[in-house]
């Protein structure tokens, strides 16, 4: 009997050493890795221009979509904005703008000074879209196939490394 | 006649604590939702923009009669189960859940046989 709670307690020891030792070597920053493969399904957005409602179906003809979720108010979208205009000039790709919780007259007067990448532009005033798309903070994007699969998601602004990881992806 | 007036009483307790269950309580979800942005704060105690906005989801789906259940698992379909702090019961951490129990098992009878061994000794 002894030598079983000998050997319980070394299991025990084995077990906690375990324990911090995945856990140490584990970031604990929430990511969002398991979104990749899901779909999206059943959105409805806002144009930013006028009253028409994008669903699903609006993007069904593009062969791959960047959702792009912005604000004129962020300074890291002013900072990606290039790469979303390089990105614009890519034939296989559409890009869906989502103005985040944002004013009209400032939103426009930002796409007017630096260029409108966006093939679609719907806006979200109250945030709650961003919630359905799992977005925690903004800039985010997500590329999605011609499934609604998401492929990539990228939090915080693009970069080039990302743009040609898109590049690569689409082409 | 009591019969009568007994089944009625206890079918109307039923049936109210039945609604009562069903009751969705906005604050106990808020405070079993982490606040992604936040350190170590939960939805309620947080007034993070992330917060607000998912009070306000959380709101709606309430008002779309979506049971507590229903709801956590929207969110944990968009943000994961790391969103919820009471984690849901799955093959990935079902060691989590069983590892208390078996550490107070095991510590039990170990407890006893010391004490046993002890007792003979004496």
């Amino acid at each position: 009997m002894q030598n079983t709670i000998k050997f319980f307690i070394i299991l025990l020891l084995v077990f906690i050493l375990g324990v911090f030792f995945i856990s140490l070597n584990k970031s604990s920053n929430y990511d969002t890795k398991y979104l990749l493969g899901n779909k999206l399904t059943n959105f409805q957005l806002k144009s930013f221009y006028d009253n028409k409602v994008f669903i699903n179906n609006d993007f069904k003809e593009n062969n791959f979509t960047l959702i792009n979720f912005w604000a004129s108010w962020c300074a890291p979208c002013r900072v990606e904005h290039p790469v979303l205009i390089k990105l614009s000039k890519e034939k296989n790709l559409k890009i869906l703008g989502i103005n985040f919780k944002d004013k009209k007259a400032n939103a426009s007067k930002f796409l007017e000074t630096l260029g409108n990448p966006y093939d679609f532009l719907a806006k979200d005033e109250l945030g709650k879209q961003s919630i359905i798309f799992g977005i925690y903070g903004i800039p985010e994007s997500i590329l999605i196939n011609k499934d609604f699969t998401i492929i990539r998601k990228y939090i915080g602004p693009l970069n080039n490394k990302d743009f040609n990881e898109i590049k690569g992806i689409i082409n | 006649m009591k019969l009568k007036l007994f089944s009625i009483i206890f079918f109307l307790s039923i049936n109210f604590c039945f609604a009562a269950n069903q009751i969705v309580d906005e604050n106990k979800i808020y405070k079993n939702l982490r606040c992604l942005v936040c350190q170590g704060q939960s939805v309620a105690d947080s007034n993070s923009d992330f917060a607000q906005t998912l009070k306000m989801v959380v709101k709606d789906l309430i008002g779309q009669e979506k049971t507590e259940e229903e709801i956590y698992h929207f969110l944990s379909e968009k943000y994961g189960d790391w969103i919820l702090y009471k984690p849901k019961f799955n093959l990935e951490n079902f060691f989590l859940w069983f590892f208390p129990y078996f550490v107070l098992i095991t510590g039990g009878f170990i407890i006893v046989f010391l004490i046993k061994k002890r007792s003979k000794k004496v």
